[in-house]
């Protein structure tokens, strides 16, 4: 059994979740193996979720309890470990999330199981596993084996094609669990929210960075070309950490990884550290007034040029 | 308290990569402690310079040249280094078994370790250090205060931040933001040629690797690099809207 975590959010199914089904497919397709799919869906009022996903899985695992409100590393993985050995799953897919990242080396250790990190590919073979995963801030493909009876393993969001419902649903269980009392309280958030489509889905994404002179700046020329466009807006860490930008639209090593069909980098430097989180965007164009800025060297289209002279010129082509 | 930051060396960023052998070859490259590892020395220079008696340890795990990481977290100020030395290519899972045994041997009770590796992009020693301890963690942090034994601070999720409180022991991941890591300066530099270096064998803690690594590639994707020259902006817009449409067909 491939036991898949569903990942959820705003009372959704996240895309992801979708994604780490067609990963369990492909990694099932002649390998011998049993290739059933169960979710587990975990959370509090989580029953649309669970019906939802009950559309693309052979079996639906709920635990809607009150103590699973907040999601937690010792919570959840104490779920997932109980759940995966309870199920006798050869393989628990977790998504490359944040959150997913930091539990599931837990789910790996209570499994005794090997725990690869962020797969862009997966195949199984008898008890082998093989992946592909970018290493080397997304410069090196590197491919990884393992060979174990169970598996933990994160998927890279945004990769593999995401899985279509079909029309009848399957069938949904409760699930008992022992869980532990979390220690880490979290005391207070700071949810940030857009109106704007979401950056990892979006098909375009302008980004800003330093060049475009401030926050002003930034709603002046980035923001009025991503409305103009029906894109998604991205920062660099630079100016997230000058406050001009919410932490959420970070693009980079220690942001998002997005990759759109199309990513234009407005007055961004294209620092490796950015690079790792856009280069593997199909189509990238980038506006910076340096024609050394490391950026034009993974640009499919440029302009050399200011900022503030070329974005009201490009919006003002756009409308015609 | 006894503090162990968990150090790694990797390739200087701005380094090219380079394969031989189906894995990145490091031979004449310049090569730093991993800067998602700095912020944690840092932040425990910083806790003890806030007044809390602390014993820092910086801990790495690798063949013999890692000790040059580790002679700069000395010279950043930390008390003493321990060096597990190995050949092997160790996964996250492994490493752990290293680290917690460490943890427990040295009574630690706070370890810091960076979010991310620059080179493996691994997210998971951390935790799966915290999970062997039975410790709790928290991970991408960007503010930290410790009072007594009660770690409190702010730190990054799936979407926007949180601010949390924890009891020691436990596992703290670092990264940019956080603090800024000091440089060592030279009287610094000549005193950490004194502190001890103890050298381990990885034989004693039963280590077995859980991932095989197989192959890399460098991957370049082929780019169009039309560069325009923006002095005329009317004209360098017009065409670069024109090859968007019309070209890349990626814009209506
Ligand atoms: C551990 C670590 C993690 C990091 N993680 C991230 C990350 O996740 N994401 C990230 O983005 N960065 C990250 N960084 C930071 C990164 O190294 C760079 O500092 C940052 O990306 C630079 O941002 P920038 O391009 O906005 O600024 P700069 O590098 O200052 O570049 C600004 C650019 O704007 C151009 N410019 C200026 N004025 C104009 C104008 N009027 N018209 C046109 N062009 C103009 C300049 O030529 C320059 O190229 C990280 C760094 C470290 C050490
Ligand atoms: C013209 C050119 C195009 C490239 N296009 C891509 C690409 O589409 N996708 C990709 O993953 N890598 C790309 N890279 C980076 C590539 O993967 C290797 O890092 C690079 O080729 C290493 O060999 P080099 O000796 O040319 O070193 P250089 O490329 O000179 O080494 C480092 C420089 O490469 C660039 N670079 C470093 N890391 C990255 C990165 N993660 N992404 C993009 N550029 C980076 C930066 O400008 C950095 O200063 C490109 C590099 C070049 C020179």
């Amino acid at each position: 059994m491939i036991l898949v975590v569903v990942e959820y959010a705003n009372g959704k199914v996240s895309k992801s979740t979708w994604e780490m089904i067609t990963a369990a497919q492909d990694s099932a397709k002649d390998s011998g193996r049993d290739a059933s799919i169960t979710a587990l869906v975990l959370g509090s009022n989580v029953a649309a979720i669970a019906a939802e996903v009950a559309k693309a899985v052979d079996q639906v695992l709920v635990a809607d309890l009150p103590a699973l409100t907040q999601y937690d590393p010792e919570l959840w993985s104490a779920a997932v470990a109980q759940i995966a050995t309870e199920g006798e799953a050869s393989l628990v897919l977790i998504g490359g999330s944040r959150s997913g990242r930091e539990y599931s080396p837990r789910v790996a250790i209570k499994l005794d199981a090997p725990l690869l990190e962020d797969v862009i590919t997966l195949k199984a073979a008898g008890e082998t596993l093989t992946a592909q995963r970018y290493t080397y801030l997304a410069r090196v493909t590197e491919t990884i084996e393992a060979a174990a009876p169970i598996a933990v393993v994160t998927i890279k969001p945004g990769v593999f094609n995401p899985a279509t419902p079909k029309a009848e649903s399957a069938e949904q269980f409760d699930v008992d669990l022992s869980l532990p009392t979390p220690r880490l309280k979290i005391t207070d958030k700071t949810v940030e929210r857009t109106s704007r489509v979401g950056l990892t889905e979006a098909e375009i994404v302008v980004s800003g960075g330093r060049g475009v002179g401030s926050a002003e700046g930034f709603t002046q020329y980035v923001e009025a070309l991503a409305d103009q466009l029906g894109a998604a807006v991205g920062a660099t860490r630079a100016i997230v950490d000058a406050g001009w930008r919410p932490y959420s639209e970070q693009v980079g090593q220690t942001g998002k990884t997005v990759q759109p069909k199309t990513y234009i980098a407005i007055g961004i430097s294209g620092a490796v550290q950015h690079l790792s989180g856009m280069n593997k965007s199909k189509t990238i164009v980038a506006i910076n007034r340096d024609a050394e800025a490391p950026i034009f060297k993974i640009a499919d289209y440029g302009i050399v040029g200011d900022v503030t002279q070329l974005i009201p010129a490009i919006l003002t082509e756009l409308k015609k | 308290m006894r503090i162990l930051t968990y150090i790694r060396q990797v390739l200087d960023a701005e380094e090219s990569v380079h394969i031989a052998n189906h894995a990145v070859a490091l031979e004449n490259s310049k090569l730093v402690m991993d800067t998602m590892d700095e912020y944690g020395v840092e932040e425990a220079l910083r806790l003890r310079e806030s007044g809390i008696e602390a014993e820092i340890v910086a801990v790495a795990v690798g063949p013999a040249r890692v000790q040059d990481a580790l002679r700069t977290a000395l010279a950043m100020g930390a008390d003493r280094a321990i060096h597990v030395e190995t050949d092997i290519r160790l996964d996250a899972i492994a490493v752990s078994k290293v680290l917690s045994q460490l943890a427990t041997q040295e009574q630690a009770t706070l370890i810091f370790s960076g979010g991310q590796q620059a080179d493996w992009d691994s997210h998971a020693l951390a935790a799966a250090t915290a999970e062997r301890l039975q410790w709790p963690q928290v991970t991408w942090t960007s503010a930290l205060e410790l009072k007594g034994t009660t770690l409190t601070g702010k730190h990054d999720a799936d979407e926007g931040s949180e601010f949390f409180t924890l009891e020691l022991p436990a596992v703290v991941t670092t990264q940019q933001g956080l603090n800024e890591p000091r440089y060592p300066t030279l009287p610094n530099i000549m005193k950490s040629k004194k502190k001890e270096m103890r050298k381990e064998s990885l034989d004693q803690f039963g280590v077995t690797p859980k991932l095989k690594f197989v192959t890399a590639e460098v991957q370049v994707k082929d780019r169009l690099n039309k560069i325009l020259d923006g002095k005329d902006a009317p004209a360098a817009a017009a065409q670069l809207v024109d090859l968007l449409r019309n070209e890349a067909r990626v814009i209506a």
